[in-house]
């Protein structure tokens, strides 16, 4: 299945991948052979078949809608990269 | 002396509860095991040790436990530790189970060989240059070596039945729903499912029976019908096993392999099932190509939560968040995760999304009708669970399509939702050979028995070869 450069480098925007320059040729390649292996399911014509989003239907599941103690800030912050004032420091969004 | 290669969890539980062995010595004696075989197995990412009174546990490392770290294998959560219990975890700790250590996968449940870790692969206990199978390689490894009397391993694809059949063990992947995986790393969320990998059924029943049931934490899983019954009966009367004829001669299943199951199939006769064929015409043709765009799809979107933002390996360098966020997936994600984002990605994407996706959901029914047709004459299927004994370190590494051929025999069912049980059922070639049991929803307790009475009739031995005494 024949991807180009561009469809590659739209779908790794959209899945905030940033690929080298010089290893999209490489992933292009990979990809279309992986494309063209799993496009066999258009072979079938499944126009009268419903989809199966899940295997066990299970419908409805409630809970009573109670607060009840949640993670503490301390444990939130536990594994941050930054911390800073109780907040996830990041850089700027945007330039 | 405690023989850990041989100890069964069941015979483990006899020597504690007789006051023989107690809970410190048995815990030091798999930590007194890795120390001499680990370094050459890998199987463990991080070892506890930890005392206790009850059978001790490896559990894989994408199986969240509070104050251990947990990696699932990638560098994007090194050093991350976890600050609440998975449910599972939670279940063994209740047990009493103390746990040994978190082991070795292929990154992100990604693999079927452990040779996707970022930190490196695990051998098989059986030939150390052969892979001990994925993704939850490293506890098969563990169990098979002597290193853990059981473990829990998680199956998305074959994850759980592939590698228990490449190291002689017994590996169950439930019926979806009924382990909780609130607190597992999240690769496909409408397939990944927790079992035991253990040495006998009788264990792997009692295992399950302590993991699995209705969790409020996870709206996705439901009472069991009926409870876990530990098999003792020595007989197949009374039960149809149907050979499904596309799942028994699919190309590429090893001339060894296919002798070894025929083998099995004679004895379940002698034992007193009905045997028959039964057709799948399409599950095992298209269940590949389906599992490969609902799988990868399914973790584009749980995979996106790992940013650098709030924890684990963020990317150095300057730029603006868009390009921090971006840096640090392309740098912690390794090669199959990255493939399988973007493949899951593309197949999401505008314009694309009703050709693969959609599709995909729809041959998703046709293999789940196909199958039901199949129990409508048969209690129970059998077939190999994998194609091939385990293959060499770097045999498949660089070719993923090959790699994805691990699962041929794996996937039909559990995109079908549906339990399987892999036996060892013979050698091929000094390496073991598994046989997969399928059945209906929530079947687990007829697939105990069936496979408990088998391993009976096989008397294979679970301890490999060459560190037999």
């Amino acid at each position: 299945m024949a991807i180009t450069r561009e469809d590659v480098l739209h779908v790794a925007r959209l899945a905030r991948l940033e690929i080298p320059d010089g290893e999209v040729d490489r992933v292009r390649d990979e990809l279309g052979a992986i494309l063209e292996a799993v496009g066999k399911v258009a072979e079938l014509d499944l126009s009268d078949v419903e989809p199966t989003s899940h295997p066990l239907a299970v419908v409805n599941v409630w809970q009573e809608d109670e607060s009840r103690p949640s993670l503490s800030p301390e444990d939130a912050l536990a594994n941050a990269p930054d911390p800073v004032g109780g907040a996830f420091r990041v850089p700027a969004v945007g330039s | 002396m405690i023989d850990t290669l041989r100890l069964t969890a069941e015979e483990a539980a006899g020597l504690l509860e007789s006051g023989e062995v107690s809970g410190d010595e048995l815990a030091g004696a798999y930590v007194e095991a890795i120390g001499e075989r680990d370094p050459e197995l890998h199987a463990y990412l991080h070892v506890v040790g930890e005392p206790g009174s009850g059978v001790p546990i490896a559990l894989k490392d994408n199986i969240t436990t509070r104050g251990v770290p947990t990696t699932a294998g990638s560098r994007i959560l090194e050093g991350y530790i976890p600050v609440f219990d998975s449910t599972v975890a939670t279940r063994v700790k209740d047990a009493g189970l103390p746990l040994i250590g978190k082991t070795n996968l292929d990154e992100f449940a990604m693999g079927s060989s452990t040779e996707n870790s970022a930190y490196g692969p695990s051998k098989n206990p059986w030939d150390p240059d052969r892979v001990p199978g994925g993704s939850s390689g490293g506890t098969a490894a563990a169990v098979a070596g002597g290193l853990a009397p059981w473990g829990l391993g998680s199956d998305t694809g074959g994850s759980i039945k592939q590698p228990a059949s490449l190291c002689g063990l017994v590996g169950l992947r439930p019926t979806y729903g009924t382990v909780s995986r609130y607190g597992i790393v999240a690769f496909a969320s409408s397939l990944d499912q927790v079992g035991p990998i253990t040495k006998t059924v009788r264990d792997c029943a009692r295992l399950y029976g302590t993991i699995a049931g209705r969790d409020a934490c996870d709206s996705t899983t439901v009472e069991l019908p009926e409870p876990v019954a530990v098999p003792e009966s020595e007989d197949l009367e009374g039960i149809r096993i149907g050979i499904p004829k596309e799942l028994n001669e699919a190309e590429g299943i090893e001339p060894g392999v296919s002798e070894a199951v025929a083998k099995a199939i004679k004895l379940a006769e002698d034992l007193g099932a009905e045997v028959g064929e039964c057709r799948l015409p399409r599950s095992v043709d298209y269940g590949l190509a389906c599992y490969y765009l609902v799988a990868p799809a399914e973790a584009s979107s749980n995979l996106a939560r790992y940013d650098g933002v709030r924890y684990g390996f963020r990317a150095a360098g300057d730029g603006d968040l868009t390009a921090l966020l971006s840096r640090t997936r392309w740098e912690g994600f390794g090669p199959e995760p990255r493939r399988r984002i973007l493949i899951g990605t593309y197949a999401l994407s505008a314009g694309y999304y009703d050709a693969f996706y959609g599709q995909a959901q729809k041959v998703r029914t046709v293999i789940a009708q196909e199958h039901a047709a199949a129990f409508e004459d048969y209690d129970l299927l059998l077939s190999p669970t994998s194609p091939t004994v385990a293959f060499e370190v770097g045999e498949k590494a660089e070719n993923p399509l090959a790699m994805y051929l691990s699962d041929l025999l794996t996937i039909p069912a559990n995109m079908a939702g549906l339990p399987g049980l892999s036996i060892p059922c013979g050698l091929s070639e000094g390496l073991p050979v598994g046989l997969q049991i399928l059945g209906p929803q929530f079947s687990e307790n007829l697939m105990f028995r069936a496979g408990h009475a088998l391993e009976r009739a096989l008397a294979f031995d679970f301890v490999p070869e060459r560190l037999r005494a």
